[in-house]
C-alpha cells in the first residue's frame, strides 16, 4: 500500500437547504483512502454515508473542505472537468443495478468508455468480454437486463464500473437488493478484483458480514467519523 | 455522435407501440401539409388556367392621343376636349405581326377589328361586341373550336358565330339570317354559322365572331386594325414580354395580369391561408414530439442519472434525445409523404378536372420541403427535452 493517499478528504462539510434554514449532513469529515484498500463505510440510515459517497464520487460538491484525488483538487474543478475525471478514474456500483434496459450486457459494460469516445471499439469489446468473463457472465454477453437475474445484473454493473480501469470504485449498498447467495457472490467478486488489480473500493453497507470482509472499516454517526478515519 | 445515434435508435425501438403512435401523428401532420400544398397549388393553377384560357395574355393597342394644350391667357378659363372624331387604330400593323410571331415566348398572334354593333332579328335588338378575326386565327386567343355547342367553327364572309346566351335570349338557331348594324351606321345581313359556349357570361351573351375582312367593311377600317392580341407561354412571362414589346413598338401594351389584379389578390389570400394551415400542422408535430420526448426523459431519468454518474458528458445526453426526436420526425415524414402520395395519386391532372372535382396538383405537394421542414421541426422540438435531460442530477435520479 502506498503512503500517498489516493483520496484525501479534509474538513468536509455538507449542508442542504431546508426551507429557510440549512441542515448540516456532514460535519468536518477527514478521510484518506489508499490504493488496494477495501474499505467498508458503515453507519445507521441518515448518518451521511450516501452523501459522503456522492461527494467522494464527484456527483456532489462539498459546502466546505478539501477533496483531493490523485493530486487533483476536485473541490475547485468545474463540471466538465469533474465529469471527465469521474469517467476516467471512478466507478460506481449502486444498490439497484441501473443498467440501460435497451442495451445488452456487453453494451452496458462498454457504455462509460463508448460514450466518452463517441463510439464502440474492438478494444472496448475485448475488455468488456474479459470483464464479463471475470464476473462469470461470458454466456450472458448478448442478454438484455430483463433476461437476467438480480445477481447477474449486479455483476454486470460491477463489470461496467471497471471498464475504464478506475483507481476507485464506490459501491453504495451493492448487495442490499440481493439474496444471501448472490450477495456473497458479488462480495467475493469485489474482493477478488481488489486483490488482483489493486483498485480501491469504498463500500457503503449495513451488513456486518460484508464489513468483516473489508480490510478497513469507517463508521459514520450523525455526519461525523467515529471510527477508522484513516 | 455515432454512439449517441446508436443509443437513440435503441430508444426508438424500445417501445414499438408508443413509437408507432408517435410516427402516425407525425405522418398525419405531414400528409395534411402535403395535401394542403397540392390543393392550394392546384386551385391556383386551375383558376389561372380558367382565367387565362379564354383571354389574351398581352394586348397591343394605339396609345390614346392627348389633347393639345392651349397657351394660358390671363383671366381666361381654358377647356380642353378630347378629339373623338378620329378612330383609334393601328394603321401600320403588318411589320409588328411578323416581328411578334418570331418573339420568344409568343405562341399565337391575332390581329383584330373590334367594334360595337346591334344585332337585329325582326323586332328584337341586342347590343353586341364584334370580334373581326382571321379565319385561321379564330381559336388563337379563346378556344372557340372546342367551345362550339351548335354549327361549325368557320368564318365565311357572310357567317358569324354567336354565344349561347345571346342565341337563347333572341331565340336564334344555326342557319338563321340576322342583321348587324355597326356603330359606323353600316348594316349588312349574316347567317349564323355556329353557337359557342365559353363559360364566361359576358362573352356568351355579347360576343360575336366574324370574318376579319367583313369586319373591315362593317367598321369602316380599310387598312388599319383595332388591336393585336397575343398568347404567351408561360403565362407569368406576360408582364416582362409586354414591357419589352411596349418599348419596341411604341404601342400601348397591356399584360393580362394588369386587368386581373383581383385574381392575384385572391390567390395570394388563398396561399396565405394555406401557409397558416401548414404552419399549424408543423406546430402540432412539434408539440407532439416535444411532449413525447419530455415523457421519454421523465421515464429514463434513472438511465440518464447512471450515464451522468459514469462520466457521460451533458452534450452526449443532448445528442441522444435530439437524435431520437429527429429520427421520429424523419421516419414520420417519410411515412407521411408515402401516405400523401397514395392519397393524391388517384386525382386527375388539373386540365382534366371537371366541375365539383378537387383540383389537386401532386407536383405542387412540396413533398421534399414537407419532409425537410418536419425533420427540422422535430429536431428543434427535441432540444428543450434534451436540455432538460442533460440537467438531470445523477444523485436525485439514481435515488440512492
Amino acid at each position: 500500500m502506498s503512503d500517498t493517499p489516493l483520496v484525501r478528504v479534509e474538513g468536509l462539510v455538507k449542508r442542504f437547504a431546508s426551507g429557510d434554514s440549512e441542515v448540516t449532513v456532514l460535519h468536518g469529515i477527514d478521510l484518506d483512502l489508499y490504493r488496494g484498500e477495501l474499505v467498508a463505510l458503515q453507519g445507521p440510515s441518515g448518518s451521511g454515508k450516501s452523501t459522503l459517497l456522492s461527494i467522494v464520487g464527484t456527483l456532489m460538491r462539498p459546502s466546505e473542505g478539501a477533496h483531493m484525488m490523485m493530486d487533483v483538487d476536485l473541490a475547485k474543478a468545474d463540471d466538465q472537468e469533474l465529469t471527465r475525471f469521474r469517467n476516467q478514474n471512478i466507478g460506481f456500483v449502486f444498490q439497484f443495478h441501473h443498467l440501460l434496459p435497451d442495451l445488452t450486457a456487453e453494451e452496458n459494460v462498454m457504455m462509460p468508455a463508448a460514450a466518452s469516445a463517441g463510439r464502440e471499439t474492438s478494444a472496448m469489446r475485448a475488455r468488456a468480454a474479459s470483464l464479463l468473463e471475470a464476473v462469470g457472465l461470458s454466456d450472458r454477453r448478448r442478454y438484455r437486463p430483463s433476461a437476467m437475474s438480480g445477481g447477474q445484473r449486479q455483476r454486470v454493473a460491477v463489470a461496467r464500473a471497471l471498464i475504464n480501469e478506475p483507481a476507485l470504485v464506490l459501491a453504495d449498498e451493492p448487495t442490499g437488493n440481493l439474496d444471501r447467495e448472490s450477495a456473497d457472490h458479488v462480495m467475493e467478486l469485489l474482493s477478488r478484483i481488489n486483490s488482483e488489480t489493486g483498485t480501491c473500493f469504498l463500500i457503503s453497507t449495513h451488513d456486518e458480514n460484508i464489513a468483516r470482509r473489508c480490510s478497513r472499516g469507517v463508521k459514520l454517526l450523525d455526519g461525523r467519523v467515529v471510527k477508522g478515519e484513516g | 455522435m455515432r454512439y449517441a445515434a446508436k443509443i437513440a435508435f435503441r430508444h426508438f425501438l424500445s417501445s414499438p407501440a408508443q413509437t408507432a403512435l408517435l410516427i402516425s401523428g407525425v405522418a398525419l401532420g405531414v400528409t395534411v401539409f402535403i395535401f394542403m400544398s397540392a390543393l392550394i397549388g392546384g386551385l391556383a393553377q386551375l383558376l389561372t388556367l380558367r382565367t387565362v384560357g379564354s383571354i389574351p395574355h398581352v394586348t397591343l393597342e394605339m396609345r390614346e392621343r392627348s389633347p393639345g394644350l392651349i397657351n394660358p391667357v390671363a383671366g381666361a378659363q381654358l377647356a380642353v376636349q378630347k378629339d373623338l372624331s378620329r378612330r383609334q387604330q393601328i394603321a401600320v400593323w403588318q411589320p409588328f405581326i411578323s416581328q411578334m410571331e418570331t418573339a420568344s415566348g409568343v405562341t399565337a398572334v391575332s390581329p383584330q377589328i373590334r367594334g360595337s354593333a346591334f344585332l337585329i332579328r325582326g323586332q328584337a335588338i341586342a347590343p353586341v361586341g364584334v370580334f373581326g378575326v382571321m379565319p385561321d386565327k379564330l381559336s388563337a386567343i379563346a378556344d372557340i373550336s372546342s367551345a362550339m355547342v351548335a354549327g361549325t367553327a368557320t368564318l365565311p364572309s357572310d357567317g358569324i358565330l354567336i354565344g349561347w346566351r345571346l342565341a337563347d335570349d333572341l331565340g336564334l338557331r344555326v342557319g338563321q339570317a340576322i342583321q348587324i348594324r355597326s356603330d359606323r351606321q353600316r348594316e349588312r345581313s349574316f347567317r349564323i354559322s355556329g353557337i359557342f359556349s365559353l363559360g364566361i357570361a359576358s362573352a356568351d351573351r355579347q360576343a360575336i365572331y366574324m370574318n376579319f375582312t367583313t369586319a373591315r367593311a362593317l367598321f369602316d377600317l380599310p387598312s388599319g386594325i383595332s388591336r393585336i392580341e397575343l398568347k404567351v407561354s408561360p403565362v407569368d412571362q406576360a408582364p416582362r414580354l409586354a414591357e419589352m414589346l411596349g418599348r419596341a413598338t411604341g404601342l400601348k401594351v397591356t399584360p393580362w395580369t394588369e386587368d386581373n389584379a383581383q385574381l392575384f389578390e385572391a390567390l395570394d389570400a388563398q396561399a396565405r391561408t394555406g401557409s397558416i394551415i401548414k404552419g399549424f400542422a408543423l406546430l402540432t408535430i412539434m408539440i407532439g414530439i416535444a411532449s413525447a420526448m419530455l415523457l421519454s426523459v421523465m421515464r429514463r431519468r434513472s438511465e440518464i442519472g447512471i450515464m451522468r454518474a459514469a462520466g457521460v458528458r451533458r452534450l452526449f445526453i443532448v445528442q441522444i434525445f435530439v437524435l431520437e426526436g429527429t429520427l421520429i420526425g424523419a421516419i414520420g415524414s417519410i411515412v407521411g409523404a408515402l401516405l400523401a402520395w397514395a392519397a393524391l395519386a388517384p386525382f386527375p391532372p388539373i386540365a382534366q378536372v371537371k366541375g365539383g372535382g378537387l383540383p389537386i396538383d401532386v407536383g405542387q405537394g412540396g413533398f421534399l420541403i414537407a419532409m425537410v421542414l418536419t425533420t427540422l421541426a422535430a429536431a428543434i422540438a427535441s432540444i428543450l427535452p434534451a436540455q432538460r435531460a442533460a440537467r438531470v442530477d445523477p444523485v436525485e435520479a439514481i435515488g440512492q
